[in-house]
């Protein structure tokens, strides 16, 4: 039995907002249940009551004193966006034009 | 007299500190191999030669002012393209970020900068660090020097293969999965992954958070001591960053030199005697094990029966972090926007700026760490994998009782020829068998070269304890002592 269908494939693409084509869906269907079977095996590990790892190193909430330090003025951070307009990142209409 | 571009960065640091040469020849040298072996290799995705020219003049002015100079002091550095630097650009060998130039400078590049190495170019690499072999870079794979029609390794190829091409002495890599040790492996260079949170991520361009870990390539294992001291330290930008010493990288090298290994005990591991590797991988690397017990390490067999379920976890939990960190790919803050002309909402831009900008093995880890971390899914796959991971860190902690490093093949097989594994991507994955156990545990592993099978370079990892990178550097420079680095064909 497949581990994920293409109607699945299909999907996940639109959750990850990518507009993938008919021809990348029957592709990247195939491939992905030959590794979704494979990763599966981790399921063969009884670790009921062991506890999860997120990340090795043993810090929690590292905080710093709050102190105003320097950082990309208006124009730096600006410099990279595609589109700009009065200091803002400025992207397609989000709201509907009222009637 | 040795053309510049053949010494160790050690050398070249020591000509320049003693006004042999001046910083700006060695760069020139450095930048002359490029213009002329860069069009067949292509480790290079760009080189600043104004920038590495004027840092280069910065280090002979502060000499001839007097200034005290740092131990790599105008010695060049090739830095992969996952890494910001300030005004350079920087692309992840991604069309999505093609053309982008950083505000700021990664911490780790800053460091280099600081310390007065000379930063040539930005290396290739496979898009946002996802891959074994370079071929999935946006701008064309790189090639190996040891055989053009092979794969220099992945993801940090162009970094690896820029040392075995003499374009440079030192690169720097990063790690989530084996990206600094699997392409040193395969080029015949020595690539080094430090302990997770040894090195700073901040201006690393996130791929999976819990894992990244930059790092040195060098032609040999003291000079890849001597760029892991520059880089490596606390960095209160990096939240994950360790806020402990340095491990004295340095002086282990130089005591592996002396070729006296005594007292040392190489742990086995017995889950990956014979699996998954070539025959030739194999008799190399025991060679090399037989070489590291004449020098007087004591061999103990250690039994690790997670391993084998590293990579299955490894390739839920990667594209999981991976899926989260480049949704920040959304065509508004930097790089490409597609769609934009007054006919499509945000969320179709979005959608068709990602689908133009990433490349098919990025789109499928993408996908694949949705599902992994889908309601319904998270508990069997994405939580699963977690746990594995804390068991992968017991088998660690048992083994290092008996063991003060364990040693492995670096990567499964030499390097193979161009388009063999990519059009199976599990085929691909396999090449990170005995690399993803130290990332999913977060200790320090490096790979050095360990002979040769089909003339191909074959390289042995030796893995160490949670900041005791020092240990795996000098067992490393012991081996060098019996098998010497080796030295490709030539180029031209």
């Amino acid at each position: 039995m497949a581990a994920i269908s293409r109607e699945e494939v299909a999907h996940l693409a639109h959750l990850s907002r990518l507009a993938v084509s008919e021809q990348e869906l029957d592709v990247f269907a195939g491939q992905l249940d030959v590794i979704l079977q494979a990763v599966a095996r981790v399921g063969e590990v009884a670790a009921g009551d062991i506890p999860p790892t997120s990340h090795s190193v043993p810090l929690t909430n590292v905080l710093r004193d709050d102190v105003e330090q320097p950082c990309l003025d208006q124009a730096e951070a600006l410099s990279g966006a595609p589109d700009a307009e009065d200091g803002r990142f400025r992207v397609p209409r989000i709201l509907e034009e009222e009637s | 007299m040795t053309e510049l571009t053949r010494r160790t960065a050690a050398e070249l640091a020591a000509m320049v500190a003693s006004g042999e040469v001046s910083a700006v020849e060695v760069a020139r040298a450095h930048l002359d191999r490029i213009a002329a072996v860069d069009d067949r290799v292509h480790a290079f995705l760009h080189v600043d030669t104004e920038g590495a020219l004027a840092a280069a003049a910065e280090v002979d002015r502060r000499r001839a002012a007097g200034e005290t100079l740092g131990p790599l002091a105008g010695v060049p550095v090739a830095v992969k393209d996952v890494l910001a630097t300030k005004g350079v650009p920087t692309t992840c060998a991604s069309k999505i970020l093609e053309g982008w130039r950083p505000p700021y400078d990664a911490t780790v590049v800053r460091r280099l900068r600081d310390a007065g190495l000379v930063i040539l170019g930005k290396t290739n690499m496979d898009e946002f660090a996802m891959g074994s072999s370079t071929e999935y870079s946006a701008y064309g794979p790189t090639r190996n020097p040891w055989d053009l029609e092979r794969i220099p390794g992945g993801s940090g190829g162009g970094s690896s293969a820029s040392l075995a091409a003499y374009e440079a002495p030192l690169a720097i890599g990063t790690d989530t999965g084996g990206s600094i040790r699997q392409p040193g492996a395969v080029t015949g260079t020595v690539g080094s992954k430090p302990t997770y949170g040894g090195t700073s991520r901040y201006g690393l361009v996130a791929f999976s958070s819990s894992l990244d870990t930059p790092g040195p390539c060098a032609r040999n294992v003291e000079d890849a001591a001597l760029l892991h001291a520059v880089i490596a330290g606390h960095d209160p930008g990096d939240s994950t960053s360790i806020p402990a010493p340095v491990p004295p990288v340095v002086e282990a090298a130089r005591q592996g030199a002396t070729g006296d290994l005594s007292g040392v005990r190489i742990g086995l591991v017995r889950e990956f005697a014979g699996e998954g590797a070539e025959p030739g991988v194999m008799a190399a690397v025991r060679e090399g094990i037989e070489a590291l017990v004449k020098l007087g390490a004591e061999v103990v067999e250690v039994s690790c029966p997670h391993f084998e379920y590293a990579l299955p976890a490894y390739y839920l939990i990667a594209p999981s972090e991976a899926s989260s960190n480049l949704a920040r790919f959304d065509g508004v803050r930097y790089g490409l926007r597609v769609g934009d002309d007054g006919s499509h909402s945000l969320e179709e831009v979005m959608s068709l700026t990602r689908e133009a900008g990433f490349g098919p093995e990025v789109k499928r880890r993408i996908i694949l760490g949705t599902f992994a971390l889908s309601s319904g899914y998270y508990d069997a796959y994405y939580g699963q994998a977690q746990k594995v991971r804390t068991l992968i860190t017991r088998d660690f902690a048992a083994a290092f009782e008996q063991a003060d490093v364990l040693v492995a093949p670096t990567t499964p097989f030499v390097a193979f020829p161009f388009g063999s594994r990519t059009g199976d991507p599990y085929q691909m994955y396999l090449a990170d068998l005995f690399t993803i156990p130290s990332n999913l545990y977060g200790g320090p592993a490096i790979s050095v070269p360990c002979g040769l099978s089909e003339g191909l370079p074959v390289g042995l990892q030796v893995m160490a304890p949670t900041m005791a990178d020092d240990r795996m550097y000098r067992v490393a420079a012991a081996l060098e002592t019996v098998v010497p680095p080796p030295v490709p064909p030539e180029l031209s």
